[in-house]
């Protein structure tokens, strides 16, 4: 009989346990982690395909060193800040985070603006691949924040809410995660403009 | 009428605009088939080729491609809708991600080529705007749609061909799957369960008890003297509820719940064409003629 009691127990345990969000929270960060994997390879996509870019640019355009620079410099100090899964956790160096990526993102959006005055680089075929390789990785990084902002409400919603944030309170002690601030210029897309 | 004077027009024009903006988002159209001629710009003899070529590839490698043409696409940029119409048509097959959408939009004279994450790989960003740019837009140049969209489907397919094999069950999918020792077990759990359960409920309840406990040892190869028994326990009450079921229902279950196993894979041969539920993830390129 105390056996019994034990095994209705445990049953009563697993079923209620999923009723008190134990669970879902974590499968929901976990849902989070994995967004965010998307994100950072995104990143790292463009992260790889600057120092080409950069070449073949060079090799067109010497006079446009600054715009170069600008973008050499964005990508090492990309290159400083550690990705990892703690980031998310940490809303100043998140911040810190988004705002090299938006750095890196309008110097790149620059110097693709100067390359309209180059017809010759516009028709060599090395730069026009790297060219729909960018702007693929572009918007590969605009695809996976919009999932990861998405996965990220859900999360930060679903502790928030009761009984869910008790369990989280006494159990778990998940911390809220970072979204993707909206940003201001780099988003928009480079506008051409004849002098 | 004096407030209006107050409010600055910017802001009323302000507000307009950006109460204005979610009306103009344009629908995603629904998957049709595997060419979806929105704008009328194919002739039937192009269509025709262009479906026994993508149905073809469907059969060898289980790719899935779809084509989209639509008149237009209210401003919105093609990169913005062609994530909409791939999250929403899911072409390619689960797990394996491998569709691509080839989306013309007329009036903003853009082009894209979706592409999922299995399909990455092979048909890259440069990839496909190589295929764009050497072999749609020349031809959309000159008005030649028809043209366009068949050399790039044909570059399309020419690229992505032997990325993957179609599994040997993929056709009889329903079939094989439906014929599974888990699912013959659970069948057969079922049956007896409620045959006895009509005799008696006791005699159902037991007949739970014994039979889940069993079919999870059958399975599993060994389980645990507790799992044994919450399962007995759980077996006992399912033996029961379905004991209690009226007669109808539990045929309805037995026939009809099962109906529907094999939803989850694309539509194999036959009429009707829909979406494996592949992902993507922004990959692709887009082009202007």
């Amino acid at each position: 009989m105390k056996d019994l009691f034990s095994y209705l127990m445990i049953a009563f345990i697993a079923i209620t346990a999923t009723g008190c969000g134990y669970n879902t929270m974590q499968a929901k960060e976990e849902a989070v982690f994995a967004a965010w994997g998307d994100v950072e390879a995104a990143y790292q996509r463009r992260m790889d395909l600057v120092p080409n870019l950069v070449e073949t640019v060079k090799a067109y355009a010497k006079h446009e060193r600054e715009t170069l620079t600008a973008v050499t410099e964005a990508r090492a100090k990309v290159g400083t800040i550690q990705m990892s899964k703690d980031l998310l956790n940490n809303p100043q160096t998140f911040t810190k985070f988004q705002q090299a990526q938006g750095e890196l993102s309008s110097a790149l959006s620059r110097l693709m603006v100067v390359m309209e005055r180059y017809p010759d680089l516009k028709a060599n075929q090395n730069f026009t691949d790297l060219q729909n390789q960018l702007e693929g990785t572009e918007n590969r990084i605009n695809v996976a924040r919009v999932r990861y902002n998405q996965s990220v409400q859900d999360f930060n919603t679903n502790i928030r809410i009761f009984p869910n944030s008790l369990t989280n309170k006494l159990f778990l002690h998940l911390e809220r995660k970072e979204p993707f601030k909206a940003e201001e210029a780099a988003r928009t897309a480079p506008k051409v403009q004849f002098q | 009428m004096n407030w209006i004077k107050r409010v600055q027009l910017p802001a009323v024009a302000l507000t307009l605009l950006v109460l204005s903006a979610p009306v103009q988002a344009v629908e995603v159209p629904p998957l049709a088939g595997r060419i979806n001629d929105l704008a009328g710009v194919l002739s039937t003899e192009t269509e025709s080729r262009i479906e026994s070529s993508l149905a073809g590839l469907e059969q060898s490698d289980s790719t899935q491609v779809a084509v989209l043409t639509i008149k237009s696409i209210e401003g919105v940029p093609i990169e913005e809708f062609g994530i909409k119409v791939a999250e929403k048509w899911k072409v390619g097959r689960k797990g394996l991600d491998n569709g691509a959408i080839l989306i013309v939009a007329l009036e903003e004279r853009t082009v894209r080529i979706e592409v999922g994450r299995g399909l990455e790989g092979k048909l890259t960003d440069l990839m496909a705007g190589r295929i764009i740019r050497n072999e749609i837009v020349p031809r959309f140049r000159e008005g030649d749609f028809d043209g366009g969209i068949l050399a790039g489907v044909n570059a399309i397919v020419a690229t992505v061909k032997g990325e993957y094999v179609a599994p040997e069950e993929a056709k009889p999918e329903r079939r094989s799957r439906g014929e599974s020792p888990v699912f013959m077990l659970l069948v057969a759990f079922f049956v007896i369960t409620s045959a006895l359960g009509g005799v008696s409920k006791i005699l159902g309840g037991v007949s739970g008890a014994i039979g889940l406990p069993l079919g999870a040892l059958l399975l599993v190869g060994g389980i645990s003297l507790v799992a044994g028994g919450i399962l007995a326990v759980v077996g006992f009450l399912f033996g029961l509820m379905v004991s209690s079921m009226p007669r109808g229902t539990g045929g309805g279950f037995s026939g009809g719940g099962f109906g529907g196993f094999g939803g989850g894979s694309g539509s194999f041969g036959g009429g009707g064409f829909s979406g494996g539920g592949g992902g993507f993830g922004g990959g692709g390129a887009s082009g202007r003629w």
